[in-house]
């Protein structure tokens, strides 16, 4: 479960980008953020990432106030999440196999287990046969299951998106939340923030809008309503 | 095993900068064996000289047998001597013919009844610590009837002071070289860390832990401390030798006191020093070069 208490964010260089903010998402929901460039959808994330810190209020993840937390136990919390961005973020020197490997590597797993594990994942995201292929070798829509293959490989309680079909057209972008929607049923929080007003009306889920670092509108969306 | 092999892919993507790393701390290592070698083996020279020459001691003409052999006890019982002998005035007397009136011996029949060295007996003596030369010195001078003590501190003196201005030149060049190769190292390290910025960037997400992150770059900075330490070993390890059969061979009439100490000696202690200075340099320097670039 992740609580936001009250959460506002001021950089250093006194931008405002979250501001009072309130919000808690349960265990197993599939939450949409949307708002208008600069609106602070990305400084929450960093928040959950515990990449910066909140300057008022607290947040709290599966009972960990983030806030309190050492920092020698950020790591291993980081564990716990996956993360997916816009541009993959894939390293372009390794190929598919060695890319989602790579998450289990740096926590020091087996190779035993990451030959198990690996195989499985790709399999998951449906690109079993592209596991040699080098990121330049694939379409945007494959580099970002790629992505989404590492991210999921250490079995996170919530996976993270920022505006993961951003850079996709819309049918390859439609299968991304389509996979992401089936990652969700099998039990992950998923949090995604999107500008895609298609995306968020073809599917029923919960969306959160913020404007200028306020939650605007936090509504369940129904198809055909 | 991830981390080594992240180290050397580190390395050989850097492969200038690195090398150049490793020739200077190799040179700086270099360096620091052969101002060792050099200031051990001239250290060794001074305590030959100062053991082999010994310390001579005269008496007063008018001293009788007895009671030079009662200061010969005296000095025996001393804990710091090694080694006494008693040269009489006799003695002296028949070496000194054999010097200067060899193949003339009627010349020296004149003083036959009266031994002109008379007096001149004498004791030799070495210390089995040449440090303690000095005040044993002023302790026989104190003693009395002794006439004379003659000892060499010169030669001992000349090589020890020697032995310091080397000691301070070798220090300040291998100083000097010190800081530029902690400098490359540095460099190496952080331009590897900047190379694989978007790697380290992954890796923090995906929960990797500091030291996880490190490690890479700090196994680089060492693996170029450990080469850079290795390679001047060995090279010392040839010149050494090489210098040690050729001094043998080619000045075999000095080898007595200006001799080299075996390699076996001395290697075992430079060796492990100059390795202590490659891997710790390394390891400290891409340590604190990485606690201001790679954070959590
Ligand atoms: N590191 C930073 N330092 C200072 N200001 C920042 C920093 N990061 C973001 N901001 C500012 O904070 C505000 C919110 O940024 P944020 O990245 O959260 O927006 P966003 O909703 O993700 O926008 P986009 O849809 O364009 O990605 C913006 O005004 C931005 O300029
Ligand atoms: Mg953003």
């Amino acid at each position: 479960m992740i609580e936001i208490n009250d959460v506002s964010k001021t950089y250093e260089n006194g931008t405002r980008a979250l501001q009072h903010v309130d919000l808690v998402i349960d265990d197993g929901e599939f939450v949409f953020f949307m708002g208008k460039s600069g609106s602070g959808k990305s400084t929450l994330l960093r928040l959950l990432l515990k990449e910066i810190d909140a300057s008022d209020g607290d947040i709290v993840v599966n009972d960990y106030t983030l806030s309190d937390m050492p920092r020698s136990y950020v790591p291993k919390y980081r564990r716990r999440l996956g993360v997916v961005f816009q541009d993959f973020r894939l390293l372009p020197d390794r190929t598919v196999y060695e890319n989602v490997a790579f998450a289990q590597r740096v926590i020091g797993k087996s190779t035993r287990e990451i030959k198990e594990s690996v195989p499985e994942v790709l399999r998951r995201v449906g690109l079993s046969s592209k596991y040699k292929s080098f990121p330049n070798q694939l379409s945007g829509g494959e580099k970002q299951r790629v992505a989404i293959a590492r991210a999921i490989i250490n079995k996170p309680d919530i996976l993270l998106c920022d505006e993961p079909t951003g850079n996709l057209d819309e049918t390859t972008a439609k299968e991304i939340m389509k996979l992401l929607d089936e990652i969700n049923s099998q039990g992950t929080t998923v949090i995604v923030i999107t500008h895609s007003r298609e995306i968020v009306n073809s599917m029923d889920k919960r969306v959160i809008t913020l404007e200028k670092g306020v939650v605007r509108s936090d509504v369940q969306h129904r198809t055909g309503i | 095993m991830y981390s080594i092999g992240q180290a050397f892919k580190n390395i050989c993507k850097n492969i200038r900068l690195s090398l150049a790393s490793v020739a200077t701390i190799s040179a700086c290592i270099f360096l620091f064996c052969l101002f060792f070698s050099v200031i051990v083996n001239l250290r060794n020279i001074v305590t030959n000289i100062e053991t082999k020459v010994g310390i001579t001691v005269f008496f007063d003409e008018d001293l009788s047998d007895s009671e030079v052999k009662t200061i010969g006890e005296e000095i025996k019982s001393r804990p710091e001597v090694k080694d006494i002998e008693f040269t009489s005035a006799d003695d002296a007397w028949e070496s000194f013919k054999k010097d200067y009136f060899e193949g003339r011996e009627e010349l020296a029949e004149g003083f036959a009844q009266d031994n002109p060295l008379k007096g001149s007996s004498s004791y030799s003596i070495w210390l089995n610590d040449v440090t303690k030369q000095d005040e044993f010195v002023q302790w026989l001078q104190g003693l009395n009837g002794v006439r004379q003590v003659n000892y060499s501190n010169q030669a001992g003196s000349m090589l020890t002071g020697l032995n310091n201005a080397l000691l301070i030149v070798s220090l300040v060049l291998i100083g000097v070289l010190l800081a530029v190769a902690i400098f490359l190292i540095r460099n190496t390290v952080v331009i590897s860390a900047e190379f694989r910025k978007s790697e380290t960037a992954i890796m923090k997400l995906v929960g990797a832990t500091n030291s996880m992150i490190r490690a890479p770059f700090i196994i680089e900075g060492v693996v170029l401390g450990f080469v850079g330490a290795a390679i001047p070993l060995a090279a010392i390890y040839f010149l050494y030798n090489y210098a040690v059969t050729y001094m043998q061979k080619n000045f075999t009439m000095l080898s007595d006191i200006f001799s080299f100490l075996p390699i076996s000696e001395i290697f075992p202690v430079m060796a492990v020093t100059a390795l202590l200075l490659g891997v710790g340099i390394g390891f400290f320097t891409s340590l604190f070069a990485l606690n201001k670039h790679l954070r959590v």
